[in-house]
């Protein structure tokens, strides 16, 4: 977390600095427990959660923090399920407050079946947001113009969805990923549609910051081996990129000398 | 010579007045009574929790945990009270 000598291959988002580069979601497990293992096992040090009603006939029952404790992990609450800015912003206020902090992740979505994320709305809450004192990290469309609009509003972090929420499809559109990591001057994380390990290395090899991923974890048969895979996974896109893959070829390329062959 | 009427203890008559004057707010959408002078604290006691894992927001504004000993309730007030869940 804060304080990593810079040598490493850490990252930094709004001042802050952390080694992971996976950021993990914590829904859809089966129990408040596997949460925690899996979320362990991720190596995370960010992890989203929601902000919903308590649930007033059942005061007691266990939440999040008693599992997954804010003391070691930073939450970064979302604005998942909220279609509107004004709900937007009202749920990241009452975040700040439960939490104490303004490191947010803003999303504005569009109807079923798609919850594409919708631009619109996205600004006028990512405005909102900012002049309110928030850090935004932002989850949208695969678009270089808005990605771009939302740099230069102030967002701390630009994350263009891979494919729709929980789809598993991976990226559908590596192209653009990839532009809009070229462009920008903040990081770029790949938010939404991870479905495999591969798909996380894929998205760190196109040079991205961090991966952001819920459902890929939480709904594979087994929950805790899966997030060991996408450590390591999310590890060797990045040494890959970082290493520098050698050009393509269309056409064989021998990896033995042809000298000295027998006769 | 006649037994003493039945009195009522001190303060029984002000009861059911008081009983008619609690006020109507809705918490995360469900009706509730609380009664007059109720604060946020209050109503966080009542409905048993724990007032450093939860936010409140009356009629869409913010009330300050600092604030929840001094905030009384007044009637029609819609107040949310929201808590940290798994999320992506």
């Amino acid at each position: 977390m804060d304080g990593v000598p810079a040598a490493d291959d850490s990252w930094e988002v709004a001042g802050r600095r952390f080694r992971s580069r996976l950021i993990v979601g914590t829904g859809r497990y089966k129990s408040l427990e596997e949460t925690a293992a899996a979320i362990e096992a991720s190596g995370a040090e960010i992890v989203t959660v929601a902000v919903r009603r308590v649930n007033l006939s059942d005061p007691s029952a266990p939440m999040l923090q008693d599992f997954v404790p804010p003391t070691r992990y930073t939450y970064l609450p979302n604005t998942a399920g909220c279609h509107t800015a004004n709900d937007a912003v009202r749920t990241l206020r009452l975040a700040r407050e439960a939490g104490g902090w303004n490191l947010v992740k803003l999303e504005v979505l569009g109807p079923p079946p798609f919850l594409y994320p919708d631009m619109e709305g996205t600004l006028e809450a990512a405005r909102a947001l900012i002049a309110d004192g928030f850090e935004v990290m932002v989850y949208c469309a695969d678009d270089p113009v808005a990605a771009r609009k939302l740099e230069d509003m102030g967002c701390v972090a630009i994350m263009p969805l891979g494919a729709p929420i929980g789809s598993g499809l991976g990226l559908t559109n590596p192209f653009m990923i990839r532009s809009i990591k070229q462009q920008a001057k903040v990081p770029v994380l790949v938010d939404a549609g991870i479905g495999t390990a591969s798909d996380a290395a894929k998205a760190m090899e196109l040079g991205c910051d961090a991966v952001l991923l819920n459902s890929a974890i939480a709904h594979a048969r087994d929950p805790v081996r899966m997030a060991v895979a996408m450590k390591a996974a999310v590890e060797a896109g990045r040494n890959a990129f970082l290493a520098g893959r050698m050009p393509v070829n269309y056409q064989a390329d021998a990896s033995s000398p042809m000298s000295g062959l027998i006769r | 010579m006649r037994p003493p009427a039945l009195r009522a203890p001190p303060g029984f008559a002000t009861f059911r007045p008081a009983m008619r004057s609690r006020i109507a707010i809705t918490v995360n959408g469900e009706a509730r009574d609380i009664a007059p002078g109720d604060t946020v604290a209050a109503l966080l006691r009542t409905i048993g929790l724990d007032t450093r894992k939860v936010a409140v927001e009356r009629n869409e504004e913010i009330v300050p945990r600092s604030t929840y000993d001094s905030v009384a309730l007044t009637a029609g007030d819609r107040l949310e009270i929201v808590h940290f869940i798994g999320g992506g």
